[in-house]
């Protein structure tokens, strides 16, 4: 009666030999082909320095003079953009300007890169249903997965440094966008659809001129979550090396700097909640016409 | 002229295996005993029509008889599962992807019951669409959109959204649209259906009146009867996917194919829908009495009044060129009023 008790497991010396085929193979992988795969990223690695460059080198105030344009531009909200302005004059007066630019180059650079690829995919998924199968089940994969385990491989082949920690950002930040593309599109009224078609639109017609624009609110609300989990994953990307307000956070938590830990704290706070309502306002901007 | 949609032996089968289920059809296989063996439903079955030209052919039936899917089946946006349409000589189910796009382009637009306007487009962009799907120059398109805003009666609402204007005034959108692109045929699915009926009058006025210019070849779907007989040349009735009667107004009234016609135009008021010309009794050697001479598009209520001014109890029937063509008496037009006294079956 002992297989009741006790569960029917492989063997210890398979397991082993298991763990360390899929180690090695690995390993074996990535010293060959990891190279050639970082230079593959190369491109994107000069271009998140050269952000980041550009706005540690900028003087802050014209800094924030842009920032407060784009704030006032997207969301027409005296309230928002006073309130950026406090936001960045305190994160500015407690040391934290630097680390601040450098997670918002991240920041940016990161929602860029998970719009071009996860636009795409999310009409991909609309269009056909197969397609969607697919692609549901990889996404629920990246959402809940634990952080660690992808930085693992990710380390491995990359090493430790920005570009690691811009991939593992991705990761996080993707799936909201690529969900609320296929949702939009699907949603859009097929009545709608019909009228288009039945007037002989064909499909970039169809999908420019009606569906994208009749999704973009549900669109844009992907893209405000998947800056939110960007700015998330800021502290555990700091842990592969990236630069920015995560790295004070994770040396207060080893050395017990309350501090510290919280007014970098605070300042993620700070930058989520105005990324959140400029975007928001943008998103309602967009449906002007569902209003008499 | 005369035959321009010619619809042949159309069938439309939805479901699985849809081969095996239209040779259980054309075997002679009902609807209901499809949907139990095969899982199919079956959505038209064997349709012919003729639709002649620069006419409004009026397709009629209750929901789920299939009148809407016959409709999409000629600019197909619903394939047919087997059958032939040819419009104007151009076999339409042999098109390929462009060519069909052409075709819906040029040769037919659709009105729809919902409107579908694009909501986040300006009203002049909607009348617009189908001529920018064309890539017609703007200078064109802009011209023409103001034309059909100013014909419709929305002049000055060109910068509007579709949300800001009544149901009355949408459908008018949809209807400029549909019309802005000159295509000669034009499908109207139960089109003025989801409007109040003052706004649904007039709008049927509206079609009337446009069509008397345009002369565009119009199939409209209703569920309506009154609407069907208001706007109808031709009338086709639709059951379970199968025409009934197909023929003009007058004669449906007159001549109901069976019970479920009958049944259809129990409650129309018939003095107000049949014309003279429908139930005179045809003669020419007629002398010209002192009687009231009454038009043959004369309906019964009016010839009523003629005949209840006088002491006769007859009137002539005069055509169009002035031609005495025939004579209705007192009992022929009271016959006429009057519910013919069958019994109304009720139909399975």
């Amino acid at each position: 009666m002992e297989w009741l008790t006790k569960f029917p497991e492989m063997d210890r010396n398979g397991l082993r030999e298991f763990k360390k085929t899929v180690d090695n193979s690995f390993t074996s992988f990535s010293r060959n082909y990891g190279e050639g795969i970082e230079s593959f990223f190369d491109p994107l690695l000069s271009f998140l320095v050269g952000f980041e460059k550009l706005f540690l080198n900028t003087p802050w105030p014209i800094t924030i003079f842009t920032i407060l344009s784009i704030c006032w531009l997207a969301s027409r909200s005296i309230l928002i953009v006073s309130g950026t302005l406090l936001s960045f004059l305190l994160i500015g007066y407690f040391g934290m300007w630097e680390d601040t630019m450098s997670t918002l180059a991240i920041i940016l650079v990161a929602t860029l890169l998970c719009i071009c690829i996860g636009i795409p995919i999310g009409i991909a998924m609309a269009r056909s249903n197969k397609v969607q199968t697919l692609i549901l089940p990889i996404l629920d994969v990246m959402q809940t997965i634990p952080s660690f385990v992808y930085l693992i491989p990710v380390v491995m082949l990359l090493g430790i440094g920005k570009v690691p920690g811009l991939i593992a950002v991705c990761i996080y930040a993707i799936p909201p966008i690529v969900r609320l593309t296929n949702l939009g599109i699907r949603l859009v009224d097929k009545d709608i659809l019909e009228a288009a078609e039945s007037f002989g639109a064909n499909y970039w017609q169809k999908l420019f001129g009606v569906q994208i624009p009749l999704a973009l609110p549900t669109i844009f609300a992907g893209v405000n979550q998947t800056i939110m989990m960007a700015l998330a994953m800021v502290v555990i990307a700091s842990m592969i090396g990236v630069q920015g307000l995560g790295l004070p956070v994770l040396r207060a938590i080893s050395n017990q700097y309350l501090a510290l830990g919280l007014l970098n704290g605070l300042a993620i706070v700070v930058l989520a909640i105005i990324f959140d309502r400029v975007t928001q306002k943008i998103g309602e901007r967009m449906q002007k016409y569902k209003s008499d | 002229m005369n035959n321009y949609i010619k619809i042949k032996n159309l069938y439309k089968i939805f479901g699985n295996n849809t081969n095996e289920a239209l040779s259980l059809v054309k075997e002679g296989m009902s609807k209901e005993e499809l949907l139990e063996k095969t899982n199919c439903v079956l959505g038209l079955n064997d349709i012919n029509l003729n639709i002649p030209k620069g006419k409004i052919h009026v397709i009629m039936g209750l929901s789920g008889s299939g009148k809407s899917t016959l409709i999409r089946h000629l600019n197909r946006l619903i394939e047919p599962t087997f059958g032939e349409i040819t419009i104007d000589g151009v076999n339409v189910l042999k098109l390929n992807n462009k060519g069909l796009l052409e075709y819906r382009q040029k040769n037919m637009s659709m009105v729809f019951q919902k409107f579908a306007l694009f909501p986040h487009k300006t009203i002049q962009e909607n009348i617009s669409y189908g001529l920018i799907v064309q890539k017609i120059s703007e200078e064109i398109y802009q011209e023409k959109s103001q034309f059909w805003l100013k014909r419709v009666g929305l002049e000055g609402y060109e910068n509007y959204y579709p949300n800001q204007l009544s149901g009355g005034m949408q459908q008018r959108v949809g209807l400029a649209r549909a019309l802005a692109t000159d295509a000669e045929i034009l499908l109207m699915d139960e089109a003025f259906s989801a409007l109040d009926p003052l706004i649904r009058a007039e709008m049927q006025d509206v079609l009337i009146d446009l069509q008397l210019e345009l002369k565009k070849t119009i199939v409209f779907i209703t569920h309506d009867l009154d609407e069907a007989l208001k706007i109808g040349e031709r009338i086709s009735i639709l059951r379970d996917g199968s025409v009934v009667q197909d023929d003009n107004p007058q004669k449906i009234i007159l001549n109901p194919a069976d019970d479920y016609v009958s049944d259809f135009i129990k409650d129309i008021n018939r003095s107000r829908v049949i014309k003279a010309k429908s139930i005179m009794t045809k003669s020419t050697s007629i002398k010209k009495e002192t009687v009231p001479i009454i038009d043959s598009e004369m309906v019964l209520e009016e010839v009523l009044q003629q005949i209840t001014k006088t002491n006769h109890y007859f009137v002539l029937v005069k055509d169009n060129q002035n031609k005495i063509i025939g004579k209705i008496t007192l009992k022929e037009l009271l016959n006429g009023i009057q519910r013919p006294r069958q019994e109304i079956k009720k139909y399975a």
